[in-house]
């Protein structure tokens, strides 16, 4: 059979000769190579003070998107459980009560906003299927929980802070960063 | 009894059958196989006399007229108000002329017509939405204002959103039809013509839930069920109850064992089987009211199927107490 690699040897019982017996040549051999690595670029680096810089396609823990003027993007349209493969996602819909024009942008709002961290396999499904641009994926890492029930994240994780905002933009494409640019359409109002 | 082909397929059809009606005779015939060719509907409705001939996304092409006058038809035809001739052809999905003709109905339609879907409680089982999906184009080319309306609470559980609307006259026939005394009809003319009641006086009539399902968008919606969930989510079973008023035969929505919609059940065509009447719809919305009959059949194209199982899988009953007893006689 042909080998696959070019560094596979065939084991053979023959008698070690002198050289071999001695032992010392092969232990010194083997202490150059790992003296050899003190010198070398160290690949480890001292998590958590530094940290790699992230892919730019990197899909981490989830965001929940105001509008400009403050306002809840999502109007629990349902389209990211349907989307979802990992049924991770669950909502509960709710009217909006004249007077929280500026909370909520559409009539209708999520009033439960649920996402199972365990289940969501991080896919971006429903970043794809949002159609008012409310979720989106992020840089960010979930972070380790001691309960399994904690890892349901609810709104008070997702939706972003109206002076904390989450930058998304290396999650849009091209293209629908140029239409954003057209304020005529209704879309971008 | 005249002799029409529509789209290749053969049908003979007793006199004054319209062409929409034979397509659809065409596709419910059994053993049919193939794609569907019966024209789409927003305005024409089965149940309802005089509906029709509104909205024109039916259109078809008469390539012939006739056995005696074979000449075409001039223009594209509403299917749902042309009766078929004997020897007459028919081109629906096969002529190019009449899907560029249909795109440009589905354009007008939307004009009008907000895009709020994700909010709308007829996403999912809307048929615009169907028409726009499978007929219409990607891209709007109306750059203008579009007309709103102030949401209109008509009685204690129909909404009515004018903006919505696209004017399909269903609503008033069936109000017409159904209920002895009218308080609905449209008001003003063209562009500015409006679904309205006098001076928003209720409908207080038994039937008057009917009106929400036969409205092919989601300008008359259930106000009981308003925002309570997608479509999408719920479960639909077919149950039935014995009541005075109508046949009792309706479809349930349930979301756990919590009903949260009754409808009554839509064909293949989104008509009504029969009219349900108020107390059904609205007032009984415990599992208990109902007799559950089985998961209802949903068409597999629909976003209803979604995680939707129809087949009912055998129920095994272990009779415990009986089969000691047999393995007592054997021994």
């Amino acid at each position: 059979m042909q080998p696959l690699t070019n560094r596979s040897k065939v084991v053979v019982n023959k008698e070690m000769s002198l050289y071999e017996k001695i032992y010392l040549p092969a232990i010194i051999s083997g202490m150059m190579i790992t003296m050899s690595h003190f010198f070398k670029k160290k690949p480890t680096i001292q998590y958590p003070e530094q940290t790699r810089e992230f892919s730019g396609v990197y899909r981490g823990q989830h965001v929940l998107k105001r509008d400009d003027n403050g306002a809840e993007r999502c109007t629990a349209c349902g389209l990211c459980a349907v989307a979802c493969p990992a049924e991770a996602i669950t909502m509960t819909a709710a009217e909006r009560k004249p007077g929280e024009e500026k909370l909520y942008r559409e009539e209708k709002y999520a009033a439960v906003y649920e996402i199972n961290m365990l289940r969501c396999i991080f896919c971006g499904d429903c970043e794809d299927a949002c159609p008012k641009e409310a979720i989106f994926l992020t840089d960010r890492k979930v972070n380790s929980e001691l309960k399994r029930n904690s890892f349901i994240y609810g709104k008070n994780i997702l939706v972003e802070g109206v002076d904390k905002r989450v930058d998304v933009s290396r999650r849009q494409t091209p293209a629908v960063l140029e239409f954003k640019k057209h304020k005529e359409f209704e879309h971008n109002r | 009894m005249p002799k029409v082909t529509i789209d290749g397929h053969s049908i003979v059809v007793p006199d004054g059958t319209t062409i929409l009606q034979a397509a659809r005779m065409i596709v419910d015939a059994p053993g049919y196989i193939g794609e569907n060719i019966a024209p789409p509907t927003m305005c024409y409705h089965s149940k309802l006399k005089t509906s029709g001939g509104y909205c024109r996304s039916c259109i078809v092409k008469v390539s012939k007229g006739s056995e005696k006058d074979p000449r075409p038809m001039p223009k594209l035809v509403a299917s749902c108000r042309t009766t078929v001739m004997d020897g007459m052809e028919v081109m629906n999905t096969t002529s190019p002329e009449v899907l560029e003709a249909r795109r440009g109905v589905v354009e007008f339609l939307l004009i009008n017509h907000p895009l709020d879907c994700p909010v709308c409680d007829q996403a999912g089982e809307c048929h615009l939405q169907d028409l726009g999906y499978e007929n219409g184009g990607s891209k709007t080319r109306y750059d203008f204002k579009r007309r709103t309306f102030a949401k209109i609470d008509i009685g204690p559980f129909i909404k009515l959103h004018m903006t919505r609307c696209i004017m399909c006259f269903r609503c008033v026939k069936a109000a017409d039809q159904l209920t002895n005394n009218r308080y609905q009809g449209m008001l003003f003319r063209g562009d500015a013509s409006e679904i309205s009641t006098y001076i928003e006086k209720a409908i207080d009539n038994d039937f008057s839930g009917n009106l929400i399902d036969v409205c092919p968008v989601g300008a008359l919606t259930d106000r009981t069920f308003r925002f309570k969930s997608r479509v999408w989510f719920t479960k639909p079973m077919d149950a039935h109850r014995s009541c005075t008023k109508c046949s009792g035969k309706v479809a349930l929505w349930e979301k756990g064992n919590e009903i949260l919609r009754v409808t009554a059940r839509k064909d293949k065509w989104g008509e009504p089987e029969s009219w349900i009447c108020n107390e059904c719809r609205f007032e009984k919305k415990n599992i208990n009211d109902w007799v559950i009959e089985g998961p209802r059949h949903i068409d597999p194209h629909s976003v209803i199927s979604l995680n939707h199982y129809e087949n009912v899988v055998a129920t095994m009953k272990l009779d415990v107490a009986k089969q000691q007893k047999q393995l007592a006689d054997k021994k």
